[in-house]
């Protein structure tokens, strides 16, 4: 399959949150501001490529070779919630100042069901190998962030507008979400 | 509350490995108690498939399967149909890329001389709502092509100049699944037909 | 806290999707039919129920700096057992939920039980806590699932309840997010009714 037809689709089309609804959490959580959603992205995009390259490796390499594909669910998660312990620990020690804008989302990371989702999608397609899991969890990280950017400056916004008192607060974020991703069917059909 | 157990190396790793093997172990019994039973409804499920689309047989087509090469280097599996030792019907688990969102596979069933007999959907991820139509029980949509011969009848949707009315708002879908029978029906002429 | 009310809560008052806002993926990612969403209910809820038990039996085992993973694995195998079963005795379901059945490893309203309520209760207040939001869920679930496949498909439980063809952006992905706000909205208003007078 071509690059660019994978990063298009997983950017527009199928968009991880808005047509997936994978890491909706961390979109509904931390987007009431543009810079909480843009160091979110950034960790997240970390840890789903990284974590997508080892586990399509345990995947191809161990689970299937042992014929344990069973164990799948167990060792991704794992998988994920060390990798992450990880990151921050070397964070720590290489960047202080990249730990100091990320460290307080590392650990929302490990219950994002986008990480893991998209790990399980890489493992589990066969036509993809290492080098197309990699671009596709890299480009559904830049989906992620699109969509969680879009929709927190969209909540910005919302701060200023008069809504009816049962609506505010999370009832009207998320029929704006909705109106979001009425939007983004509208890439539908280009790849 | 309970007193909380004081966190020392060695229990640590104790713990972990304790509970890291118990899981495996429960899960490696439950794995083979299921194997079974999935393995059957894997066979049910394409035993009924082969059976809505070809006419009656009294053969296991399951156990005469073939590979019919592909384009690709891929191939297709079939299931021929027998009643009383004669070829009755083929039937050919197709797939196409050209749906709407992922890869999906549809069961096709040929007469000797090539006429569709009847389609069944495998698995798919088209939007629900749209794309699903081509479910039998979402609609009649699929049914148009039984009966047809692809000799003279254009495997296209009408947008692209062919012969089948596309599900409205479902371009993508419909191509896809005209798509997914042209594949199995040129791989069928070339010699898929094993009398 | 009476018995009654830790199995009642998860219902309304601390219902996990409309008041806690937990475990949104699946809520909004398989409920495109009330089968679809009750299915993934009690699927969530035998988790949630068989991993409260486990924790709150080996709670004084654990020790705490590895408390979390330990959970987690837990967690994971019943996500597994669920899986493994639903595919060997309800594979039209298993195909239909997808990849949401690993997901549940991930859904926070597990883990958040675990950690918040079986590691500090007795077994049979996990039970009961357990299945109370794990039902809570369950019905949330359903509730949203029915709503948008009345909307959408003019169905429900795939029985016709009206001809014609419905509003299909209510099946499609922006219905989930419009109808689970309006729900949400319609349960706080509630819950305000009911309990802070």
């Amino acid at each position: 399959m071509e690059y660019f037809l994978i990063i298009i689709a997983a950017i527009f089309v199928n968009n991880i949150v808005l047509a997936k609804f994978l890491g909706v959490c961390p979109f509904l959580g931390v987007s009431s501001k543009i810079s909480t959603a843009v160091g979110m992205t950034g960790a997240v995009a970390f840890v789903m490529v990284l974590a997508t390259i080892v586990t399509y490796l345990l995947q191809k390499y161990v689970l299937e070779t042992l014929g344990i594909t069973y164990m799948q669910t167990i060792t991704f998660i794992l998988v994920i919630a060390s990798l992450v312990q990880l990151v921050e620990i070397m964070l720590k020690k290489v960047s202080p100042s990249l730990y100091q804008a990320l460290g307080i989302f590392l650990p929302l990371i490990t219950t994002n069901c986008a990480v893991l989702g998209v790990a399980i999608m890489a493992a589990m397609n066969k036509d993809f190998g290492l080098m197309e899991s990699t671009v596709f969890a890299f480009a559904n990280a830049v989906g992620f962030g699109i969509a969680i950017i879009l929709f927190s400056g969209m909540r910005e916004h919302l701060d200023l507008v008069k809504v009816p008192e049962g609506m505010k607060g999370v009832p009207i974020s998320l029929v704006v979400a909705g109106l979001l991703a009425l939007a983004f069917m509208g890439f539908a059909g280009i790849a | 509350m309970a007193s909380k157990k004081e966190s020392t190396f060695i229990n640590m790793v104790l713990t972990l490995f304790i509970v890291t093997a118990v899981a495996a172990t429960t899960l490696g019994y439950i794995y083979e108690l299921t194997k079974g039973p999935i393995e059957a409804a894997k066979r049910k499920k394409t035993l009924k498939a082969i059976a809505n689309v070809t006419p009656a047989f009294d053969n296991i087509p399951s156990d005469e399967i073939y590979m019919l090469a592909i384009e690709n280097d891929d191939s297709l599996v079939c299931y021929p149909s027998r009643k009383d030792g004669k070829l009755v019907g083929t039937a050919i688990s197709t797939y196409t890329d050209a749906g709407f969102t992922e890869r999906f596979y549809i069961m096709v069933g040929f007469a000797p001389d090539g006429t569709i007999i009847n389609t069944a959907i495998l698995s798919h991820k088209e939007t629900p709502g749209l794309g699903d139509k081509m479910e039998k029980k979402k609609g009649n949509w699929s049914n148009q092509v039984n009966g047809k011969n692809p000799a003279k009848y254009k495997l296209k949707v009408k947008k692209d100049g062919g012969d089948v009315d596309g599900i409205t708002a479902a371009t993508f879908t419909s191509r896809g699944f005209v798509d997914a029978i042209d594949l199995a029906y040129k791989a069928y002429m070339k010699g898929g037909k094993h009398e | 806290m009476s018995k009654l009310k830790i199995f009642t809560k998860g219902f309304l008052k601390e219902n996990p999707v409309f008041v806690l806002l937990l475990g949104m993926c699946p809520v909004l990612g398989v409920t495109t039919s009330a089968e679809n969403g009750l299915g993934m209910g009690l699927a969530t809820t035998f988790v949630l129920l068989m991993s409260n038990i486990v924790v709150s039996l080996i709670k004084s085992f654990i020790p705490d700096k590895v408390r979390i993973p330990s959970y987690i694995v837990i967690i994971a195998s019943f996500v597994t057992i669920v899986e493994l079963t639903m595919q060997a005795f309800l594979p039209e379901l298993f195909d239909s939920l997808g990849i949401f059945i690993p997901l549940i490893v991930v859904n926070c309203v597990i883990l958040g039980r675990a950690e918040a309520f079986a590691s500090k209760n007795s077994v049979l207040d996990s039970i009961l806590d357990g299945l109370g939001m794990g039902l809570g869920f369950a019905l949330a679930l359903t509730i949203l699932g029915a709503l948008r496949e009345i909307l959408g498909s003019g169905a429900i439980f795939g029985i016709n309840v009206y001809s014609g063809d419905g509003a299909l952006v209510f099946v499609l992905a922006p219905g989930a997010f419009i109808v689970l706000g309006y729900l949400i909205a319609l349960s706080n208003k509630l819950n305000k009714k009911l309990y802070n007078k």
